[in-house]
C-alpha cells in the first residue's frame, strides 16, 4: 500500500526534471504528452511506491508538484492569519 | 481636518526657513522623515530630529539621499506621512525615487533648499537653478507639483500645503526654497492647531475583496492602504494594471501613464496658486517666485515711483505652471519680465506660454546671490518704454 | 502510450498554495530555477514560524529575485534597483509591528544595494534579508556580479571574469548581521528550518540562498542544467553550523561550506532607539509607535 499521494498541476511545470530525479523512490518520470506551454510534465509511474515524502513538493519551483502521506491528514495548518 | 496638535508649535516665533519648514512638517503631520547633511538644508532635519521624539515618531539620517528618498516611500506605505530634505547634489540624486514615487503614486515631500550649482557648486549660496529638474529631472513621462516660499511664513504655510497635495493627488510634491529663504530669520506665526486645515490620507473603506489598489474614480487619483492591514496588495514600479501587477505592454503603459499625469492636469486650475497685482492696465507684469519675488518687488515699487505701469506675478506653485494666467496677460501687456538666479529656466515657461503675444524678457543671474533690486528695475524701465 | 495527464489547477491541499498570488502562475522563472524553490521554502516557513500573515511585508530590488515580491499573496513592494533595504528600513520605522522581509538577488543587495545591506546592518534594522545569488545578473542576460567566481565566463567578461568576488557571509558578519547563514535550494530541508529561524529573529538577520541559473550562468559556464546543478550541490557542499565565516569563501574547484554561520544577539534599532531616547528625554519621549495618519 502507498503511504503517499502525488497531485500535479500540469499546466504551471516547467519540465526541469527535479522532481524525478530527487524522489527517492522514482514514482516519477516526464511523460512524453506535453502542456500549453510545451513542457513535459512528469507524471506517476509506480504510484505505489509513493512514501508521502513530499521532497518532490518542496523542490518544486513552480508549485506544479505535491506529495503528501495518505496515512496523516493533510491540512492546511499552523498559518496564523491574524 | 485639523493638525495633530503634539506637532504644532503654536505662537509667533523668530526663526528662520529651514526652521519654519520642519514646523509646517510636524504640523501637517509628518511623522516620518529621513535625510542626509547637505548645505542649506540640513537644519530642516536637524530640527526634526530634535523635535520628533516629543512629538511621535522617528527621524533616520541614511546613509546617502538614494536611501533617504526611498525610505520615506516605505514610510509611506506602512500609513505615515513622510518626508525627505536635501540641495541640489542630493536632489539629483533623489531622482530615481521621485520616479517611483510618482509612478506608484505614493504621496511624499521633497524639500530642495536650492544652492548654486551645478555639481557641488555654492554649497552655502543661493541659486533658483534645479527648477526645471523639479520638473523634467526623472526619467520617463510624469507631473510633479512643486511650491516656491518666498519667506519664512511661507516655508510654514507651503509645506503645509505640500503635503496636502501629495495627499490629495498621491503625488510627490516638491517644496523649492533657496539658501536665502531657509536661512533668513523673520517673524513666523503659527496658529492653533484647530485652525491648520490638514489633507487626510485617502484611504479606501471598501474591504480587501472589493478593492483594486489603481482603481480610480473621475479626479483619476487611487484610494491607497498601508501595510499590515490584510489588503495583501502588490506596488511596483514597472508599468502595472488597476490590480498593480506588473503589464508590460503600450496598451498598459497608455492606460497608466496617461493617467497619471492627467490626473495633475485636469487639477491645474485647483493646485495653481499665484499671487497678482496692479495687472489691470500694467505695460509690464514681473513673474518671480521664491527669494526673488521680494527684490522684485523693490524693482516694482521703484518702477511705479517713476511713473511705469508695472504689474506683478508671484509663483506660489510653479509646477503645475499656470498656463492660462500667462496667457491671459500676455494678450494685454508689452513685456513679461522673468528675473530668476539662473540662467534661463521658468522663463522657457513663459515664453511658451505667452505664445508669441508678447516681448519676454528674463533677467538671468548664474546664481550666488539675490539679484540687485536696480537691476530689475533697468530691465523693467527698458521694457515699459 | 496512455499517461494520464493530471487535470488539476490548483493544490488545494499543499499549504503554501495560500501564499501565491496563483493568478500569476505559471511564473516567469526560467526551467529549473531555484528561485521558485526558495519561495516555496519560504511560503512553508511562514507556516511554521507562526507568521502573522497579515503583518509580514516582502520588499523586493530588482532582478530575477526581485520578481519575488509579484508573486507571494502577501503586502508585497517591488521598488528600485538596490534599495530595496532602505525602503523596509522606512516601513519597518514608521510602522514597528509589521514584520518586513527583504527578498532580493545578489546583483541588487551587493553591488548597486551594497551601501544600504552594510548600513541596515550595522544600525541592526530588524529586517530578515534573504538574498538568492546565482552568482549572475540573470535578469539583464547574464552579466557579472559580485559574487562571480573566479574565472567564470558571463556576457561582460567572455574571457573569463578576473573580478574578485565577495565571501558574502564574512562580510554580513563583519557589518553586524546576527543572524548568517548559506544554503542552497539542494537542501530544501535546512534551508526552510534556517528560513523559519530567521522568521523569528530579531534584528538583522541574513541567508544567502546558492541557486542555478541554468539558462545564463549554469549554460555559460557548462556547468549543466538544474538538476545537474543540485546533483553539485549536493556532492560539494559540506554543512559546517557555526564555521568562521572568514573561512567560507567560494573557491573555483573546492567544495563549498553551507551553514548556519552566525547566531547572536544584539539590540534591534528601534529597542536601541528607544531605550536611549526614553533614557534621555523621560516622560517627554513620546514611544507609543507612529499613528497611521488617515482620518
Amino acid at each position: 500500500m502507498p503511504k503517499g499521494e502525488v497531485a500535479i498541476v500540469v499546466e504551471r511545470c516547467k519540465g526541469c526534471g527535479i522532481c524525478v530525479e530527487f524522489c527517492p523512490t522514482h514514482v516519477l518520470e516526464l511523460a512524453s504528452a506535453f502542456n500549453s506551454k510545451g513542457y513535459h510534465p512528469p507524471h506517476i509511474v509506480n504510484p505505489d511506491k509513493c512514501s508521502g515524502c513530499g521532497l518532490c513538493g518542496m523542490y518544486c519551483p513552480d508549485f506544479a508538484i505535491f506529495g503528501w502521506r495518505t496515512d496523516t491528514p493533510a491540512t492546511k495548518e499552523g498559518a496564523h492569519a491574524g | 481636518m485639523q493638525a495633530d496638535p503634539k506637532g504644532v508649535l503654536t505662537g509667533t516665533h523668530f526663526m528662520d526657513g529651514d526652521h519654519a519648514c520642519c514646523e509646517g512638517a510636524l504640523a501637517a503631520g509628518a511623522r516620518f522623515a529621513a535625510g542626509y547633511p547637505i548645505t542649506p538644508s540640513t537644519e530642516v532635519v536637524e530640527r526634526f530630529a530634535t523635535r520628533i521624539p516629543t512629538v511621535g515618531g522617528t527621524f533616520i539620517q541614511m546613509e546617502d539621499e538614494l536611501a533617504a528618498s526611498i525610505a520615506i516611500a516605505g514610510a509611506a506605505w506602512a500609513g505615515v506621512k513622510a518626508f525627505t530634505v536635501t540641495s541640489g547634489p542630493g536632489f539629483s540624486l533623489m531622482m530615481e525615487h521621485i520616479g517611483y514615487a510618482a509612478m506608484t503614486e505614493t504621496p511624499a515631500v521633497f524639500v530642495n533648499v536650492q544652492r548654486g550649482g551645478p555639481s557641488t557648486g555654492l554649497p552655502t549660496l543661493p541659486a533658483q537653478s534645479d527648477m526645471m529638474q523639479a520638473r523634467w529631472g526623472s526619467h520617463g513621462d510624469y507631473e510633479v507639483i512643486a511650491v516656491c516660499p518666498s519667506s519664512p511664513q511661507e516655508c510654514f504655510d507651503l509645506t503645509i500645503k505640500a503635503f496636502n497635495l501629495a495627499e490629495e493627488y498621491r503625488t510627490p510634491v516638491m517644496v523649492m526654497m533657496d539658501e536665502v529663504v531657509g536661512h533668513m530669520t523673520e517673524r513666523v506665526v503659527i496658529p492653533p492647531a484647530e485652525e491648520i486645515e490638514i489633507t487626510p490620507r485617502r484611504h479606501t473603506h471598501k474591504p480587501p475583496e472589493e478593492f483594486r489598489l489603481f482603481d480610480t474614480g473621475p479626479d483619476l487619483v487611487p484610494e491607497m492602504v498601508y501595510a499590515g492591514e490584510g489588503y495583501k496588495f502588490h506596488v511596483t514600479g514597472v508599468t502595472h494594471d488597476e490590480r498593480g501587477y506588473p503589464v508590460i505592454t503600450p496598451q498598459a503603459q497608455d492606460r497608466l501613464v496617461r493617467r497619471i499625469c492627467e490626473k495633475i492636469r485636469i487639477a491645474a486650475d485647483k493646485i495653481t496658486m499665484i499671487e497678482e497685482a496692479d495687472t489691470e492696465d500694467a505695460d509690464v507684469v514681473v513673474v518671480s517666485y521664491g527669494i526673488t519675488s521680494r527684490v522684485a518687488q523693490r524693482a516694482i515699487d521703484l518702477a511705479k515711483e517713476r511713473g511705469a505701469k508695472v504689474g506683478k506675478l508671484r509663483l506660489l506653485t510653479a509646477w503645475p505652471f499656470p498656463d492660462k494666467e500667462i496667457a491671459r496677460l500676455a494678450a494685454k501687456v508689452k513685456a513679461l519680465v522673468v528675473p530668476e538666479i539662473n540662467l534661463g529656466q521658468m522663463v522657457r515657461e513663459v515664453e511658451r506660454a505667452a505664445g508669441g503675444r508678447c516681448k519676454v524678457i528674463p533677467v538671468s543671474h548664474a546664481g550666488g546671490s539675490v539679484h540687485r533690486p536696480e537691476t530689475i528695475l533697468e530691465v523693467i524701465l527698458g521694457a515699459a518704454r | 502510450m496512455s499517461e494520464g495527464l493530471c487535470t488539476l489547477t490548483t493544490i488545494e491541499n499543499n499549504p503554501v498554495e495560500q501564499f501565491l498570488r496563483t493568478d500569476r502562475l505559471p511564473h516567469i522563472w526560467c526551467s529549473g530555477c531555484g528561485i521558485g524553490t526558495t519561495v516555496n521554502c519560504f511560503a512553508q516557513a511562514l507556516i511554521d514560524s507562526k507568521a502573522e500573515i497579515n503583518k509580514t511585508v516582502v520588499v523586493s530590488g530588482i532582478g530575477c529575485t526581485g520578481r519575488v515580491a509579484g508573486h507571494v499573496l502577501l503586502d508585497s513592494f517591488h521598488t528600485t534597483h538596490g534599495r530595496a533595504i532602505p525602503f523596509a528600513t522606512g516601513m519597518k520605522l514608521a510602522n514597528p509591528s509589521l514584520n518586513v522581509v527583504v527578498y532580493s538577488g545578489d546583483g541588487d543587495l551587493f553591488a548597486i544595494g551594497g551601501n544600504h545591506i552594510m548600513h541596515a546592518a550595522r544600525r541592526n534594522i530588524d529586517l530578515k534579508v534573504i538574498c538568492v545569488n546565482n552568482f549572475t545578473y540573470a535578469m539583464t542576460g547574464g552579466q557579472t556580479a559580485p559574487t562571480t567566481p573566479l574565472g567564470a565566463n558571463t556576457s561582460t567578461a567572455s574571457y573569463g571574469n578576473y573580478d574578485e568576488p565577495f565571501n558574502i557571509p564574512h562580510l554580513m558578519d563583519a557589518v553586524g548581521a546576527v543572524y548568517v547563514a548559506r544554503w542552497t535550494t539542494f537542501h530544501v530541508k535546512q534551508l526552510e528550518r534556517s528560513m523559519t529561524e530567521l522568521l523569528k529573529k530579531k534584528g538583522f538577520g541574513f541567508i544567502e540562498i546558492l541557486s542555478p541559473c541554468p539558462v545564463l550562468f549554469q549554460r555559460r559556464n557548462k556547468l549543466g542544467d538544474s538538476v545537474e546543478t543540485m546533483k553539485f550541490y549536493k556532492q560539494h557542499c559540506k554543512i559546517k553550523n557555526g564555521a568562521p565565516t572568514s573561512e567560507v569563501g567560494i573557491l573555483p574547484g573546492e567544495d563549498i561550506t553551507i551553514g548556519t554561520f552566525v547566531n547572536r544577539e544584539r539590540p534591534d534599532y528601534i529597542a536601541q532607539m528607544r531605550r536611549h531616547l526614553s533614557g534621555q528625554l523621560g516622560e517627554k519621549f513620546v514611544n507609543e509607535g507612529v499613528p497611521a495618519c488617515c482620518a
